[in-house]
């Protein structure tokens, strides 16, 4: 056998070795940033058991029938919170029927229209950032343009309008990944049978993708019914005694008639703010649980 | 099949960018049977099944691994031969559901006894992968980052040129040490995964298909390279590719899998011998390409 | 009788090019929202530069809204929310990033079941009720008992910040993880393979490639922790000081925004024009927040 030589052939023995692995004490560290990690874990699990367990010891007794039937008074024993949950929840539906043509829509456009030019680049980055424009700036401009601008004055729906611009750049971008996650196989196989992109989309993309879209969009309902912020500037707060409609002045929410009850000193306010943040947290157990439920019940339509 | 009376490689175009060693023209037969003859077996796997949860993946092994050669695990796809490698240096115990019984000595001590640390393991049975894995970092810091991690207390730089030389790969990259280790071509990229390897001074390295993912001529420029490390080191190579097992190894295991889907030694012996003259059936229907 | 041939030429049909036309304006609405904001923000800001120099609101070291005399230099809303949101940054980045690496690296299935339903839950709490916990039972049971009453009240940037670092944690866990995750396995072998210990792995090799995940991920709940409003408007007061002492009680911008929208302000007095003001100063910042961190991640990100 043959080996040229080139530029000088290192040494046969083996290499020297100057090692100290110095093993056990780099496991020492090792589990020491264990045991920080545990540490974070277990900081975090604990502030959230203690909120948890203030709010349901403050506020469970204080949480009966009456309380879920009731108007606020000033009078905390015989304060309710009905008008705030219907307006919660009529805001949470009106927002989902809103965003889900509009950001579904929107996202198709994104993923299966879209060439790649700049406008639509720019158009992108520009969804977002708005992702993560504050809340409260979403107000001003619902203030603005619903409550102002097209006269709508401090309603449920000026308010369902605003929270539809604020979450619809969170529903474009998780629909955006549903319809990105469904394999091009899917694509290419009803172009081979020549339909058109809309009915490509319609038939083959849409019900693939729907589990996450639905997902995506009955979260998004959460986060806006969880939202107070924007509805500061809508009018949202206020001594509302009757039950809001969409289109008459007035209303309340959940989080702002919290809000509105924990700025009072009485001991007793905090009690029934905890209660209506318990039906809050309720809600919301509801709405997750329904996203669960939904995206497996669609799931199950599809095979690949 | 007598592979091994084939014409002999050609030379590979030298245009100045492979390594500086030339191809051999003639197999190492006389090499080979040296090797195996007096040698001392660095390792030795004795009844070795490896488990992942209650799934048996291989059963029973025993290989004789000899000091200073290149010993090949050939076999159909799926009958552990990688489970099997990545046992001996307790890659596998990174897998949660994974669990082996048996014994693997090296230098006569036992790999699987209670007091022995993988991490330990791993600095002397070094790993080379198919996928080449380079870190995103410089060249430099690619082939430190062994050393540094095992408290080298010698000169870097002589340590870092002499890895890269010893791969074959100094001459290419010595005026590029700051690029990334992800800019080099593939061949290049597993020279310096095996620069990394061997610039811990490891006794075993195992290579898992370590030319399945490159072109044919970084496959003959790793081979050669192969027969120049084991004058220092012991290898002991994976390989789909028959071929490869007949050109570049001294000793070759047979494995197959069985009816129970765990794969078990057939036969283990010099590579000639599986080539020309295998004593079981089932290797002789693999070596002429009856299945697998 | 022979089928009548098929067209293989035809326009694309009227109905395909309105459903483009529908999508795209879908899409564009998104840029409407932009528009919007900056053109509400803009001309309500620029109203208000006529009767507070520009100078002024952005050097000024006092902001008296309501009380005369009437000052309107944005700096101490500005350090105020600086503050909450530094306080919690130091809350949220190690906890957020130890539970990331926990979750990527360390964790078994069965401890990933407990974090990771946990991280959602913090997620999915309304900013309210962290709000609601910083006055009832963080600042009275633990921060005063832990400082002392004399120095610390119910209301300060401390409490604050500690509330919604929490509620941000879960964002920094989130998007860390997946930047963590993204790191090819065949990079941490090779790592194993030369004798690394897994807190040397998790160091030296996932770690710096995912750090540009992680940088954004740290940037943008920086953003977030700036615009929250509800959380903050209960936890931290309404004492707009130019200070950094997180014991004094404070205003941020968005506290005032609140605090101006929920008081009976008579449109277009200057009070009411100072809201748009300010909301403009926040809109400006976590704009470029979050363009920096998207820059980021374009110029750090690993090449696999």
């Amino acid at each position: 056998m043959t080996a040229a030589a080139p530029t000088a052939t290192p040494p046969l023995s083996p290499i020297a070795t100057p090692f100290e692995p110095a093993l056990a004490r780099r496991k020492l560290t090792g589990t020491l940033f264990y045991g920080a990690c545990l540490a974070a874990i277990g900081i975090l699990l604990l502030a959230l058991a203690i909120l948890l367990f203030d709010v349901l010891s403050r506020g469970l007794p204080w949480l009966d029938l009456q309380f879920l039937t009731g108007v606020p008074s000033r009078r905390p024993a015989q304060a309710g919170v009905l008008p705030a949950l219907v307006g919660s929840l009529e805001i949470g539906l009106i927002v989902g029927l809103i965003t889900f043509p509009i950001g579904v829509a929107a996202a198709i456009y994104f993923t299966e229209y879209a060439r790649d030019t700049r406008l639509n680049r720019l158009l992108q980055t520009n969804i977002s950032n708005l992702a993560g424009v504050p809340s409260i700036i979403y107000g001003i401009l619902g203030l603005a343009v619903f409550v102002r601008l097209l006269q709508l004055g401090p309603t449920v729906m000026a308010a369902s309008l605003t929270l539809t611009l604020l979450i619809l750049p969170i529903v474009i971008i998780a629909s955006i990944e549903a319809i990105r996650a469904v394999p091009s196989a899917q694509r290419e196989g009803a172009y081979a049978l020549g339909a058109t992109r809309w009915q490509m989309v319609r038939r083959s993309v849409f019900p693939a993708a729907a589990p996450g879209i639905m997902t995506g969009i009955i979260l998004a309902m959460a986060r806006a019914i969880g939202e107070a912020a924007p509805l500061i500037l809508i009018g949202g707060l206020g001594f509302v005694t009757f039950l809001p409609s969409p289109f008459s002045a007035g209303y309340t929410v959940l989080p702002l008639q919290i809000f509105d009850w924990a700025k009072r000193p009485q001991d007793d306010f905090a009690s029934i703010s905890s209660a209506a943040i318990i039906v809050i947290l309720v809600l919301m157990l509801l709405l997750n649980g329904l996203a669960l439920v939904v995206r497996a019940r669609l799931s199950r339509h599809i095979q690949w | 099949m007598n592979m091994l009376s084939e014409a002999p490689p050609a030379d590979p175009q030298v245009d100045g960018s492979g390594p500086a060693i030339r191809i051999a023209a003639v197999p190492r037969r006389d090499e080979a049977t040296s090797a195996t003859a007096n040698a001392e077996y660095i390792v030795e796997l004795q009844d070795v099944s490896c488990y992942y949860g209650s799934f048996r993946a291989v059963r029973n092994v025993d290989i004789k691994v000899a000091k200073n050669a290149i010993t090949a695990l050939i076999g159909p796809s799926g009958c552990g031969k990688s489970t099997l490698l990545r046992t001996i240096n307790r890659m596998n115990d990174l897998i949660p559901s994974y669990r082996s019984e048996g014994r693997i000595l090296l230098d006569g001590q036992d790999l699987f006894a209670k007091s022995v640390d993988p991490v330990a393991v791993r600095r002397r049975v070094g790993m080379v992968f198919q996928k080449p894995n380079p870190f995103p970092k410089s060249l430099y810091d690619n082939v430190a980052f062994g050393p540094r991690i095992n408290g080298y207390k010698g000169n870097m730089d002589e340590l870092v040129e002499r890895s890269l030389r010893r791969a074959a790969l100094w001459d290419d990259v010595k005026d590029k040490m700051k690029q990334s280790g992800m800019a080099l071509s593939g061949g290049q990229q597993q020279r310096l995964c095996i620069a990394r390897t061997i610039a811990v001074n490891p006794e075993v390295i195992l290579m898992d298909e370590p030319c399945s993912a490159l072109d044919p001529r970084s496959t003959l420029q790793i081979e050669e390279l192969m027969a120049e490390l084991k004058r220092d080191y012991t290898i002991v190579i994976v390989t789909h590719n028959m071929q490869q097992a007949a050109r570049a190894s001294d000793t070759t295991v047979f494995m197959t899998m069985g009816d129970d889907r765990a794969g078990y030694v057939v036969e283990q012996a010099r590579t000639i011998d599986i080539f020309t003259n295998p004593k079981n059936q089932l290797t002789e229907d693999y070596v002429s390409g009856r299945f697998g | 009788m022979t089928a009548p041939p098929i067209v293989l030429t035809r326009r694309r049909p009227l109905s395909e090019r309105i459903i483009e036309s529908a999508l795209f304006l879908s899409a564009v609405l998104g840029v409407l929202t932009t528009a919007g904001i900056i053109l509400v923000l803009a001309a309500q800001t620029f109203e208000f530069f006529f009767e507070v120099s520009p100078i002024e609101f952005l050097t000024g070291t006092k902001w008296s809204a309501a009380i005369r005399p009437y000052a309107f230099g944005i700096l101490p809303l500005v350090s105020g929310t600086l503050l909450v949101a530094g306080i919690a940054m130091i809350v949220a980045v190690p906890l957020g990033l130890l539970s990331a690496i926990l979750l990527a690296d360390y964790a078994s299935p069965r401890v990933r079941t407990i974090v990771k339903p946990m991280l959602e839950t913090i997620a999915g709490i309304p900013t309210i009720v962290f709000g609601f916990f910083a006055i009832n039972f963080l600042a009275p049971q633990i921060l005063q008992p832990l400082l002392g009453k004399s120095n610390i009240g119910t209301f300060s940037a401390l409490s604050g910040g500690i509330v919604v670092g929490l509620l941000v944690t879960p964002l920094i866990a989130s998007i860390s993880e997946d930047a963590m995750r993204a790191v090819p396995r065949g990079m941490r072998e090779g790592a194993y393979a030369m004798g690394a210990t897994k807190f040397e792995v998790v160091r030296k090799v996932v770690l710096p490639a995912a750090v540009s995940g992680i940088m954004a991920s740290i940037i943008l709940a920086m953003s977030r922790a700036i615009g929250e409003t509800m959380a903050v408007s209960l936890a931290v007061g309404d004492k707009p000081q130019l200070t950094f002492d997180p014991t004094e009680s404070v205003q941020t911008m968005t506290s005032f925004i609140a605090q101006i929208a929920i008081g009976e302000t008579a449109q277009g007095s200057i009070q009411f024009k100072s809201l748009f003001a300010v909301g403009a100063a926040l809109f400006v910042i976590t704009l470029v927040l979050n363009l920096i961190s998207g820059w980021v991640v374009r110029r750090f990100r690993t090449v696999y």
